[in-house]
């Protein structure tokens, strides 16, 4: 039952194959089952999500289906969610009963989908590895020694363990491509505002961006279509038309200009993913695409201007935690500062700490100039980078990661080795563009993603793309042996 | 870029989170490390580049000066650390 998509779901659901509360009780099973050796859950949902699936058969009885009506899916724990804990996996939230819902989960619920949990993460999302997390790490299900990726590991290792047919995540600097890449699932970051930011627990506002993770590119459509549009709760929200992500997807290949840069097979490449990519792409020509070298000049500075601006909103984001309206708050403060900092300092984990700083010495006086201001000329560069390329090419592809997933402990000692993890996908965050990785194969065992860029609000067509080539492969109905 | 001790404990107080002599010398070396990364930005010719702040360039949306909100003063305070009275309870300020 648990290696459906949405798609398929949702026709056994709509034929009274199977009911909302046996596919809701089947996957709360397996995530009882695996909890212990993956932790991909901070909270699991058993009575809500069954008088949701509850209601949900109820709504399907009486004809009222929308797409996701009946379909359990897992949350990410950086989205409010009423009256169920909401951590962003950090003790400075551990006892966060959020007092509003976020508009992603609001429209998830009018849609009649099931709620199973919240999933881990890297605390705040800042991370790669899902290692931050006050929760604990988080295993990949392809190799449990290994991690699942972040910052959106919990919900990447739940789809790909098959605990959840979906679930959502959010993407700073790659939080939602590069997860899906290293365990084999599909993910999308939409362009910059599509998706609003109510309810979602600030890292960096001009970057965060909420996508789906799922089982295939059609999957991630469905998701969209109810995820996405305009909301005036978010200053930032983009208003425009409603669209039908899936709209492109039959569309054939022919005539696709895809677009390689250099810059994304590098040094830091490991080699044996660089073949595997190219033989995506190679498919791709096969079937009428045509490839051109496109160049992106400053993506080796990206992650540079990234550890700046990102840190930079961070600081300024994360100040709200102060321990007098919500949140941790230390024992016997002595004074209000003494207050503060110690709340802060005890409810706060290192790597969060760190960014903090970074973030405070670059918009500090004396520094704001040469660091703030300098990232943000370099971001319109690497914008314009784009802009350039996508004028002689439809989509852009490359690898999401320069390796497949690494082992847990291997790189938290050295924050550039970590930070390293994300240099395919940060400039995209930085250029607001929409991205998706989807799985092209395996190395040593381990799933390698391939990543399409496009051009903005250009969703349709990547997921056209990446659909069009889960048509050919079978590299995503793949499932790690111990979760089949 | 080498940071100093008393530059650790300066970023610290101002980001108001309390940092131990043993976390001091935790961040010393990977709170470098991470400055020198982004010196690399040195490289680049920024003259005559505008700051991106929006990556969509998208303008500030305004709408009419009206109440939207209702009051949820105690559903706020329902979960402050301490709060009573409608009033948030911290140290004492002015003596």
């Amino acid at each position: 039952m648990h290696n459906h998509t949405i798609a398929e779901l949702r026709k056994m659901l709509d034929t009274k194959q199977v009911s909302s509360v046996e596919l809701t009780q089947h996957y709360l099973k397996r995530i009882h089952q695996h909890q212990n050796s993956l932790n991909a859950f901070v909270t699991v949902c058993d009575e809500t999500a069954l008088a949701q699936a509850a209601a949900a058969d109820k709504r399907i009885q009486q004809g009222q289906i929308e797409a996701l009506t009946g379909i359990p899916m897992a949350q990410k724990d950086i989205f409010c969610t009423q009256g169920i804990k909401t951590t962003c996996g950090s003790k400075m939230l551990d006892n966060f009963i959020a007092p509003y819902e976020s508009t992603v989960t609001q429209k998830f619920l009018d849609a009649g989908s099931v709620m199973l949990g919240k999933t881990n993460m890297d605390e705040f999302a800042m991370g790669s590895s899902n290692e931050t997390s006050f929760y604990g790490a988080v295993k990949n299900p392809w190799d449990l020694e290994t991690v699942p990726g972040g910052s959106s590991g919990g919900s990447s290792a739940a789809v790909a363990a098959q605990l959840a047919p979906a679930a959502t995540g959010t993407d700073t600097g790659g939080s939602i491509r590069q997860p899906a890449a290293l365990t084999g699932i599909c993910g999308i970051k939409p362009t910059y505002g599509s998706v609003s930011r109510y309810g979602m627990i600030a890292f960096a506002s001009s970057l965060d961006q909420a996508g789906p993770m799922g089982k295939s590119a059609e999957d991630l459509g469905i998701l969209l279509n109810t995820m996405a549009g305009f909301d005036p709760k978010d200053s930032t929200s983009i208003e425009r038309p409603k669209t039908d992500y899936n709209a492109l997807l039959t569309q054939p290949l022919k005539g696709l200009r895809i677009g390689v840069p250099k810059a994304f097979f590098n040094e830091h490449l490991d080699s044996k993913m660089a073949d595997v990519i190219q033989t995506a792409i190679k498919l791709y020509e096969a079937q009428g695409a045509t490839i051109h070298d496109v160049e992106l000049p400053h993506n080796d500075v990206a992650t540079a201007a990234y550890y700046v601006i990102a840190p930079a909103e961070c600081s300024s984001n994360l100040s709200r935690f102060d321990g007098v309206r919500y949140g941790y708050r230390c024992e016997n403060p002595k004074n209000l500062v003494d207050l503060y900092q110690r709340s802060r300092g005890e409810g706060f984990g290192a790597e969060v700490k760190r960014r903090i700083m970074t973030g405070t010495y670059a918009l500090s006086s004396g520094f704001y100039d040469a660091c703030y201001l300098k990232a943000q000329k370099i971001r319109r560069l690497i914008r314009q980078d784009f802009l350039d390329a996508f004028k002689t090419v439809d989509v852009i592809m490359g690898p999401t990661s320069p390796s497949t997933a690494f082992k847990i402990g291997e790189r938290s000692k050295d924050p550039i080795q970590m930070y390293l993890s994300d240099m395919y996908t940060i400039a995209v965050n930085l250029a607001g563009l929409p991205g998706a990785s989807i799985p092209a194969g395996f190395v040593n065992d381990m799933p390698v993603g391939l990543q399409i860029i496009g051009n903005y609000f250009d969703e349709a067509r990547i997921l056209n793309v990446a659909h069009q080539y889960q048509l050919l492969t079978d590299w995503h109905l793949q499932a790690p042996k111990d979760f089949k | 870029m080498i940071l100093s001790d008393a530059e650790i404990r300066k970023i610290a107080h101002l980001a108001r989170i309390e940092v131990s002599d043993e976390d001091v010398a935790d961040l010393q070396p990977r709170l470098s490390k991470i400055l020198t990364m982004i010196e690399h930005m040195d490289s680049v010719n920024t003259d005559n580049v505008a700051p991106l702040s929006h990556p969509i360039d998208a303008v500030q949306r305004l709408r009419l000066d009206e109440v939207t909100e209702v009051n949820q003063r105690d559903t706020f305070q329902a979960i402050a650390p301490n709060a009573a009275h409608g009033l948030y309870f911290v140290p004492l300020v002015i003596e």
